[in-house]
């Protein structure tokens, strides 16, 4: 049932709130195995549902009412722990609300609780918590997907109506991928970072994960926009994204870049993006080849730029005013050292690494300068093709998910697995995961539109027609 | 070998916005600490830092002042390093971009004009204070206050191209009278909010590669930096005539032992990592902008200074003195454009005005008699009202309360007598009572005049028209004589 059919139904009073919230609260605990949650705010949630209700009841409920919402632990929520999954916050309560989860709960959205994530949101199967590995609903084997695994898992097991994830190599739409439902990494600028637990400042987005397309164009709907809190939020007009479900795709040109059909592709996730060309073509779309001729070198590019402002995101988690600190230091620089070796896991620390290399004297303009122009390249590629083009159609991941473990000792496989998507986080454009189809194992697999910037109609549109049977 | 140092300096100043460079909170000195903090300049995990456009308005204003070229895009950029009062681990400043670079200042040394290049002016968010040694930390313990994180800061970087410490103490008083005339900053170095940190090296006289430099910090004034300049010349001077090499190294003047003395090394070995803020946009300043600022800009000490000389005729140094402090020199204006006299003017300000001030170590702002209140007195001097003493008193008692100085002489009926019977009553009088002094004067002894006058300024009370006093004394004393 998506969102619409929800607030049907608490407007005929057929259900209510707290009923809802505790049917997902239930189905928490019952897929409790999965580890889609670090913490649920039963209490408070339950609390929430009743005033919501009230709110129905008197008709002066917000725009989604009735929505229950996980929320990525990278988000700051007053009275609630941020950890990032992380040793390193552990104890930390943030005493101010992300401007995209305010928004929410002006419109009267329901909080249920914070989702698991890779550690600092680096990484691509949501292994690397403190809290442990979340596991895919679909087959409990495997991965959900990284970094919003956790996000992605609980909406896939039904544990909430939407979740809210953060995308800055992938970290939405891979998940929603390989958990079979859909996310949305809006435009770089669309929606407000102010609370989110940066990782890579200028990559970074926040987003949702929804079952449907209709879903994530409510709560888009609702966070994007302008933030006097964060000068990288773009002051550009947000459209009417329910009107862009209505859209029609006939004699919209659909574009698929060469470069992502190559090798490294599963012929199995080959054959479910063939079947959405043919279903688009007879929808009436025109799908035309066209060329990302710097595609091969954004990976390279992204994990020089996204590592470099990671290391110096990640300098203030020192010990000192909160978080973990180790115990037994006799000077300051060991407080530092010991603090954060003990603090932080292996890939974060890997990439602190890799950052804090790249910026270093001697090595910044063989590093971080040329993958700046790598990064200037890249999009470059992405005006050219989507002059030509409406949208693009690729792969989400190069693969369904993948073993619990699989790759977890080999950063570069792992990397990888990004390939499909860090190109758009590069170039700063939207981009939407939808379910296109399933391996024959039954594992979800996901197609990726990628749009022009703030063109977030189009990827609805498109998205809409693809999911729909 | 005779040497000679070149020495640069970089100038912190802070910046007297109303608030901090990427948050709302108070700039405000003296609070509690750890008062004046929010999420943003604790640097708390998710925040994001919004530009105070005060801070750009304020570089571009000191870039025009100093003819620097104003970049149409600057772009801030963190440098990265730990320390506790670095609640970030980096420092959001400017590197590759600044606001306004290649500029020049003119000092005048021994009544030579000479200019100093600058070579950058960026902005930055200054650091917390780290406390060692105040009342309320333990012993061993260190505390920190975050209320200066985000403060403002400006850093002015000169060309070296201050070859003696009496150089750059002119470089920076002509700094400091700079920024307070452009109201950018209150240029109190003993407080923090003008900081110099030098570079200086010694190099053979006549010749032009630049030696070795070592970098001096901790200087908290004027004079510190004129005495560390001069020690730390004295110093490699030394090592340089021993054959022996100087170090680049970080230094501190260590004021109460009058020497400089070296940093560890360890502590500022720092790579710094700089690269552009993500979470900041280029700052796009166009050239509206800068006009905007341009036709607001006050006028400059120096072109004060020209037209006080010519517009006034006053002596250059007198001009000088009223040109140091904007607000002094708008008073001046104001008292002449009351008062129609500016010779007067100049004198009353530059003698009882200043004098005041630093008797009661206020500001002109402080004070209650405005140039409205100087201006009446002077007129009432000059129309013969009152005579200079009553209006030295009357001056006094209007810094006081404020009153006009018609009001006070009329509260105390202070007026000059000008009146020739009641002057020549008194005269009469005095001749009578002091006939030792009168036939003294008589006898030629011209000394005894100045006590005949006293005594009847003291049966007026000091309200006699002076200059009519005189002559009617003189003329009595004259006729007793001719009666002989």
């Amino acid at each position: 049932m998506d969102f619409a059919a929800l607030q049907q139904q608490l407007c005929d009073r057929q259900t209510t709130c707290v009923e809802l919230t505790e049917r997902y609260l239930a189905k928490i605990e019952k897929g409790v195995h999965l580890n889609a949650f670090i913490f649920v705010m039963r209490d408070q949630a339950l609390q929430r549902a009743a005033e919501v209700d009230r709110k129905i009841a008197k008709g002066v409920a917000g725009r989604l009412a009735g929505m229950v919402i996980g929320v990525k632990d990278n988000l700051a929520l007053t009275n609630t722990l941020t950890t990032c999954g992380s040793r390193i916050l552990h104890n930390f309560v943030a005493p101010y609300d992300a401007t995209v989860l305010r928004k929410l709960a002006q419109e009267d959205a329901i909080f249920i609780g914070k989702t698991n994530l890779d550690e600092f949101a680096m990484g691509s199967s949501s292994e690397t918590s403190i809290f442990g590995a979340v596991k895919n609903p679909i087959d409990p084997q495997r991965v959900a997907g990284g970094s919003s695994g956790g996000s992605a898992a609980a909406v896939a097991a039904g544990m909430c109506t939407a979740a809210l994830g953060s995308d800055t190599g992938g970290s939405i739409r891979q998940p929603a991928s390989f958990c079979g439902i859909v996310g949305l990494k809006p435009t770089y600028g669309r929606v407000s970072r102010y609370g989110l637990f940066a990782y890579a400042s200028s990559f970074d987005q926040i987003g949702p994960l929804t079952r449907t397309v209709g879903d994530s164009a409510h709560i888009l709907q609702v966070i994007a926009g302008c933030d006097p809190q964060d000068s990288t939020a773009v002051d550009t007009a947000v459209p009417d994204y329910q009107q862009a479900l209505q859209r029609s795709i006939v004699g919209l040109k659909i574009g698929l870049p060469r470069e992502y059909f190559t090798t490294g592709l599963d012929p199995q996730v080959e054959t479910v993006l063939n079947k959405t060309v043919e279903k688009l073509r007879n929808g009436g779309a025109q799908v035309v080849e066209v060329s990302l001729p710097h595609s091969r070198y954004a990976v390279a590019a992204y994990y020089i730029l996204a590592t470099a402002e990671a290391s110096s995101n990640l300098e203030r988690y020192d010990g000192m005013r909160y978080g973990y600190r180790a115990g037994h230091v006799r000077s300051l620089e060991e407080t530092y050292v010991k603090s954060r070796s003990q603090g932080f896991g292996d890939e974060v620390k890997r990439r602190i690494m890799l950052g804090t290399y790249v910026l270093s004297a001697g090595y910044y303009d063989a590093y971080y300068r040329r993958a700046q122009q790598v990064r200037t390249l890249v999009k470059g590629d992405f005006d050219a093709a989507l002059e030509q083009v409406d949208c693009l159609l690729t792969p989400t991941a190069p693969t369904p998910a993948f073993c619990l473990h699989e790759k977890l000792d080999d950063p570069l496989s792992m990397y990888l697995s990004d390939i499909y998507t860090v190109s758009v986080n590069l170039a700063g454009l939207p981009a939407l995961s939808v379910p296109a189809g399933t391996d024959s194992k039954g594992l979800p697999i996901g197609a990726q539109l990628i749009a022009r910037p703030f063109d977030e109609e189009t990827l609805f549109a498109v998205g809409q027609f693809v999911q729909n049977p | 070998m005779p040497y000679e140092p070149v020495i640069g300096l970089e100038v912190h100043i802070q910046l007297s916005t109303v608030s901090k460079i990427f948050c709302s909170c108070s700039t405000r000195f003296g609070a509690a600490p750890n008062t004046q903090v929010c999420p943003v300049c604790a640097g708390l995990p998710g925040v994001l830092p919004v530009l105070n456009r005060k801070v750009v308005e304020f570089a571009v204003r000191l870039g025009l002042a100093t003819q620097c070229h104003i970049n149409r895009k600057a772009v801030f950029a963190r440098k990265n390093y730990f320390y506790p009062d670095l609640p970030k681990g980096y420092q959001i400043s400017q590197f590759d971009l600044p606001f306004c670079q290649d500029g020049k200042i003119d000092i005048e040394v021994e009544g030579k004009v000479k200019a100093i290049r600058i070579n950058r002016i960026h902005a930055e968010e200054d650091a917390g204070k780290s406390m060692h040694a105040e009342t309320y930390v333990a012993a061993g313990e260190t505390l920190v206050d975050l209320n200066r994180c985000g403060v403002p800061l400006l850093e002015v970087v000169s060309e070296p191209d201050i070859f003696s410490p009496q150089e750059a103490h002119a470089y920076l008083s002509c700094f400091r009278r700079l920024v307070r005339y452009l109201e950018i900053c209150d240029g109190n170095m003993e407080e923090g909010s003008l900081r110099c940190d030098a570079n200086i090296s010694l190099r053979p006289v006549g010749t032009t590669a630049l030696g070795v430099k070592t970098e001096i910090k901790n200087m908290n004034s004027f004079s510190h930096v004129e005495k560390a300049l001069a020690y730390e010349i004295s110093r490699q001077a030394e090592l340089l005539e021993r054959g022996e090499r100087i170090v680049q190294e970080t230094r501190l003047w260590n004021d109460g032992r009058g020497i400089t003395e070296s940093m560890r090394a360890k502590e500022f070995s720092h790579d710094y990592r700089y690269f552009p803020e993500p979470d900041l946009v280029p700052v796009e300043i166009d050239s509206q902008w800068i006009d905007r600022t341009r036709a607001e800009m006050p006028e400059l000490p120096a072109a004060k200074r020209q037209r006080f000389i010519g517009d006034y005729s006053l002596s250059t140094a007198d001009a000088e003195v009223l040109t140091e402090d904007r607000r002094l020199a708008e008073y001046f204006e104001a008292v002449v454009r009351e008062s129609g006299d500016a010779r007067t003017a100049a004198t009353w300000v530059l003698g009882e005005l200043l004098r005041a001030l630093n008797e009661r170590k206020h500001t002109i702002e402080q004070l209650r008699a405005t140039p409205a209140h100087l201006a009446a007195l002077l007129k009432l001097v000059a129309a013969g009202g009152i005579n200079r003493a009553i209006a030295r008193e009357t001056f006094a008692i209007m810094l006081e309360s404020g009153q006009m100085p018609d009001e006070i002489i009329r509260e105390r009926g202070w007026s000059q007598i000008n009146d020739s019977q009641v002057l020549e009553k008194a005269v009469d009088a005095v001749i009578a009572e002091c006939p030792d002094e009168t036939a003294a004067f008589r006898n030629g002894k011209e000394k005894v005049f100045g006590f005949l006058m006293g005594q009847v300024m003291r049966r007026t009370r000091g309200q006699a028209n002076p200059q009519q006093l005189e002559q009617l004394l003189r003329q009595k004393l004259d006729d007793g004589n001719k009666r002989y």
